[in-house]
């Protein structure tokens, strides 16, 4: 009797323990930068998301995930060491990286151990190409889209001299290579910054001899602000068109700089006055539960959620089991964007729309971006061609 | 012409802030004997404090009481619970512990201003720009700024050669341990120096905050230039620190603009641009390794 009793408390553990297994979270690793001048950017990232999944009531398409959160510190180090710990705990789907050198490092470990990254804003060109992997997702855009659709603009914009601007790494060299594949007037200078530089005054005094109709300048988060104060200081706005990826003007640097942003011009695939449903529950929901206004890096990363979100929801959270279908579910991307229109190309890298927006003072005396037309339509990279995928 | 104005106009400015911030350093290496990493960081608390300040009152005079109240409070209280249990430890001690400082500074002006890097407008009266040459404008804020860095090496000047305390801080640049068998409170000194050092770099970063970004780490930035300037000037200082500030801000701003034009002229355009923007990058450095060559203790150290 007592045996079987034994037996009896037995299987109901086990069956408790099935239960629990079948409801436990899908564990999401999301590693961002959250400290460093960049940590406003990853923290609107990490929001966004917390954002989606808390809408879902802790689920994402109906599963329930657990978001593991870690600072990378802006360090390709300290990402992989963090992936790595996070892979051996058992994570298989990844995402929260901003920055293309961190990025670059996490990958392969990821996905060579069959785990899923699926990228909200740093868009490499290898992934995009040669190195193309079928567990890799790039939700936001390839890096060259920024400043090849700025140069678009530009060319619109009838701006006909321009100097390019960027610091000397290698991010800043693919934005100035990527604005010369489509630029169609004439660079009077490139000039490359130090990569901690803030004080700009030199570079402007040579802008000024030069004469140019318009700047493009790759400057994301504090050289960007410091460059925008400097750029109106000298009074230099008054006469040069300011033409540059809204990731060089998002809407914290905008508030940083004070009027020394109006008249900018940016290219752009979303921000919160884009004309959708999905985009303005979002930019509604975020501003009621965060007090302030989304970025487009916290746009991107809500789409990665709900991207994640449906793919989830078509192997009923089992990444582990069924990794083909949860691929395949990915490229379907079978969830409603907040930018309208969007899909993966056969690299698994955006094609979508681009276009124009000016930072003017609106009605209520608010510096704000007005829609002005669009850029690109459709817009893609010119990687995918070298892109080979075994799967 | 007036391109070699402007950028010497420039180079001025550069050196008043990284004046302000070395002038202090300088005097902790060489009189306290203490590595402070963690000096840029009462530049970041001078910035954020004036920041709020200005969100808070509108007013840039509060804003630079604020900034210097603040950096010099934060500066003394750092001294009084860490530094001061550092003076008899070697370097590699206090760069460890000076570090942690720096770390444990940003994360706590996270917490306390956030991550959103504020704003900090021009001040009404120091905006726009005026008429130093015919037909070169060059913007007030700026000139501000080199007029705040005149004013303080002349106050700095007349509180170390003309005053007791100066003579004290003289004294204990060329040898502390006599100064201290002479009686004196060589502890209340060392805060003294400690406070002055936060409190420029409070000032420095008010006055920085209209033009640059106010942002976590930000000190950090600009600190391996001004240990630089020490090095250059020779460590223990303030005229020291004044010539280096002057060479490197010079260097600095001059290589900068006029490299890249020569670059282009001597070599073909594939290579010219990667060439100039290293040598750029490289340029106070190689200042610092001929210097270093000729003087290996700097152009103008205390006597030891």
């Amino acid at each position: 009797m007592k045996q079987f009793k034994k037996l009896g408390v037995g299987l109901a553990l086990s069956a408790a323990a099935f239960i629990a297994h079948a409801q436990d979270p899908v564990k999401i690793g999301f590693i961002g930068t959250l400290s460093t001048p960049a940590g406003y950017i990853g923290e609107d990232q990490r929001d966004a998301f917390a954002l989606a999944i808390k809408e879902g009531g802790g689920k994402l398409g109906g599963v329930p995930v657990d978001l593991i959160v870690e600072d990378d510190g802006l360090k390709p180090g300290s990402g992989k060491q963090s992936a790595e710990k996070m892979l051996q705990e058992g994570v298989r789907v990844f995402t929260g990286i901003n920055f293309s050198n961190v990025l670059v490092a996490v990958v392969p470990s990821v996905v060579k151990d069959g785990g899923f990254y699926v990228s909200l804003n740093a868009g490499p060109s290898n992934f995009a190409g040669k190195a193309c992997s079928p567990n890799f997702f790039s939700v936001a855009m390839q890096n060259d889209s920024y400043s090849d659709t700025a140069a678009m603009a530009a060319n619109q914009l009838g701006v006909k001299k321009i100097v390019i601007m960027a610091p000397a790494y290698q991010a800043g060299r693919d934005a100035l290579t990527g604005f010369k594949s489509a630029y169609k007037g004439e660079i009077l200078a490139e000039i490359y910054t130090k990569l901690d530089q803030s004080d700009f005054s030199v570079e402007l005094a040579r802008i000024r001899s030069l004469q140019p109709d318009g700047i493009f300048e790759f400057l994301p988060g504090g050289a960007g602000i410091n460059f925008a104060k400097q750029f109106a200081n000298s009074g230099l706005n008054k006469t040069v068109k300011m033409v540059t990826p809204l990731y060089s003007m998002d809407d914290r640097m905008l508030a940083a700089s004070g009027d020394a942003g109006e008249g900018f011009y940016l290219s752009t695939q979303w921000t919160a006055a884009q004309d959708n449903k999905a985009s303005k529950d979002f930019v509604a929901a975020f501003e009621k539960e965060y007090k302030r206004r989304p970025t487009v890096y916290a746009a991107t990363s809500y789409d990665t959620a709900r991207l994640i979100g449906s793919a989830l929801k078509a192997v009923n959270g089992d990444v582990k089991g069924k990794p083909d279908e949860f691929r395949a579910a990915l490229r379907k991307a079978e969830f409603e964007s907040v930018r309208g229109k969007f899909k993966f190309g056969s690299n698994q890298y955006p094609i979508q729309d681009w276009f124009l927006v000016q930072v003017v003072r609106g009605a209520d005396g608010k510096l704000d971006y007005k829609p002005i037309s669009g850029i690109a339509k459709d817009h893609t990279d010119p990687y995918a061609s070298q892109c080979q995928m075994d799967k | 012409m007036y391109m070699l104005v402007e950028q010497a106009m420039n180079g001025l400015q550069y050196s008043a802030l990284l004046f302000l911030l070395s002038a202090g350093l300088t005097l902790i290496f060489g009189i306290m004997n203490v590595v402070n990493l963690a000096h840029g960081s009462f530049y970041m608390v001078g910035a954020f404090c004036a920041a709020a300040a200005v969100a808070s009152t509108g007013s840039f005079l509060v804003a630079i009481l604020a900034a210097v109240v603040s950096a010099c409070l934060y500066g003394l209280v750092v001294e009084r619970l860490v530094i001061n249990r550092l003076y008899q430890r070697d370097h590699l001690d206090q760069v460890l512990a000076t570090l942690g400082i720096m770390l444990f500074t940003n994360a706590l002006v996270t917490l306390v201003f956030g991550r959103s890097p504020p704003f900090v407008a021009i001040p009404e009266l120091l905006s726009g720009s005026v008429q130093i040459l015919p037909g070169l404008n060059y913007p007030v804020m700026r000139l501000a700024f080199i007029g705040a860095g005149v004013f303080v090496a002349i106050g700095l000047w007349y509180l170390i050669s003309r005053t007791k305390v100066g003579m004290l801080v003289r004294a204990g640049a060329d040898d502390s341990e006599i100064v201290e068998a002479l009686g004196i409170n060589i502890r209340r000194l060392f805060m003294l120096v400690f406070g002055l050092g936060a409190l420029l770099c409070g000032f420095a970063g008010v006055m920085a905050a209209p033009l640059l970004a106010v942002e976590i780490g930000m000190g950090e930035k600009v600190l391996i230039t001004t240990f630089v300037v020490i090095v250059v000037g020779g460590v223990g200082s303030v005229r020291g620190a004044l010539l280096g500030s002057l060479l490197v801000g010079m260097t600095d701003s001059f290589g900068r603009a006029f490299i890249p034009i020569w670059m282009s002229k001597l070599l073909p355009p594939e290579y010219s641009d990667s060439i100039s923007s290293s040598l750029v990058s490289a340029s106070i450095y190689i200042l610092m390794a001929v210097v270093l060559l000729v003087k290996p203790r700097g152009l103008i150290p205390a006597q030891r």
